[in-house]
């Protein structure tokens, strides 16, 4: 029998294991979820990481090895984000009736997020390069990242930023909209998909199909219009 | 599934086409996901044929974001000293965003008299 070091060699060199370990790591946070109620601070995607990040710090792996595996996982990103349409068609009535309350919250919740953050950070210090960074984190990836380097940020720490923007949101915003007693489906689901983009909006998706194209929409429309704020933001606190 | 899967990557590849053509800040798919919400309007039986893939793929969204968030767990250090502001500063601004936002969706639909259509939605969804 050949020796497992030589095997595990063979192995971590394709995109096989990794690819595995992400299903399985997800699964784990999924069922755990589940068990928990589908409680908020039991995400699915917080505990997939971890576990994940600890699996690649035991084993010596380095991150681009783990994404050769990974991406295709992560390619499903683009075609997901095509796939909203389907909500967002099923809910249309309500999308169109809803219009005005839409645009009065996404044009509140934009400035709030990146007002708030911008003002919080810059209160404490925070230095110019990652007060760029940090303008568009409640944009959806690629817009943020793209905002972020036309205005002179990082996209490596935007998309740090973006990404714990997301997670926060998805675990916060269930206890939050709970305790203001807010039960209205629709602004439930606009105001993570505004504030937390992707992450956010599949939180909504696992509250209700309903919260969930509120989220889609939102998540779109605050797409387009932090890349048209985000540098007038910034030029009140640079 | 095969054919419903050949036409999101196509809305995608079209919106990814249309992005770099037209130069604008909005990402392909988001643009593909308009593109194939028109294509439902006038188009009702293409709907009916996505709805399933569509709500497949979506069924576990969250997975999707795993392979980015486990990268960003490298580049915590980066943020150094500045971790804590930041931290702060994300869950201050996101809670702040989400309350605000949710609050004027709420007073707003309440103002031009839109009702929270629970009831007849409940049963559409079902």
């Amino acid at each position: 029998m050949r020796d497992f070091a030589e095997i595990w060699s063979y192995l971590a060199e394709g995109p096989l294991v990794w690819l595995t370990a992400t299903l399985i790591a997800y699964a784990i946070g999924d069922a755990l979820a589940r068990r928990a109620g589908r409680a908020p601070v039991i995400n699915p995607v917080l505990i997939a990481v971890v576990l994940l990040a600890l699996l690649l710090w035991l084993t010596g792996t380095p991150y681009p090895a783990y994404f050769e595996g990974a991406q295709f996982v992560h390619f499903l990103l683009g075609p997901a984000t095509v796939a909203l349409a389907v909500p967002l068609y099923v809910h249309l009535p309500q999308l169109r009736r809803a219009a005005l309350p839409i645009l009065a919250a996404l044009g509140v919740g934009s400035v709030v997020a990146m007002g708030t953050a911008l003002g919080i950070a810059a209160a404490f210090g925070v230095s110019p390069g990652t007060l760029i960074a940090l303008a568009p984190k409640s944009a959806t990836a690629p817009v943020a990242i793209g905002i972020a380097e036309t205005i002179g940020g990082s996209p490596t720490l935007t998309a740090v930023l973006v990404i714990l923007t997301g997670i926060i949101g998805a675990v916060l915003a269930t206890p939050l909209l709970n305790l203001m007693g807010l039960r209205d489906r629709r602004a439930r689901g606009f105001a993570v998909g505004v504030a937390a983009h992707g992450i956010g909006t599949a939180r909504a998706l696992q509250e209700h199909p309903r919260a969930g194209a509120f989220a889609g929409i939102g998540m779109g429309l605050n797409a387009v219009l932090t890349a048209l704020l985000a540098p007038l933001m910034l030029m009140l606190f640079l | 599934m095969l054919h419903a899967f050949a036409v999101i990557l196509s809305f995608q590849l079209a919106g990814e086409a249309a992005a770099r053509a037209l130069a604008i800040p909005v990402p392909g798919p988001v643009l593909g996901a308009a593109a194939l919400l028109a294509a439902f309007m006038a188009f009702p039986r293409l709907a009916d044929l996505l709805r399933p893939t569509g709500e497949a793929i979506l069924a576990h969204l969250s997975l999707l974001f795993v392979p980015a968030g486990v990268g960003v767990v490298g580049h915590l250090g980066t943020l150094g000293a500045e971790a804590l502001p930041v931290a702060v500063a994300l869950v201050g601004s996101t809670v702040a965003a989400i309350a605000a936002a949710a609050l004027t969706f709420a007073a707003v639909a309440k103002a031009v008299r839109l009702p929270d259509e629970e009831q007849d939605g409940e049963r559409r969804d079902a």
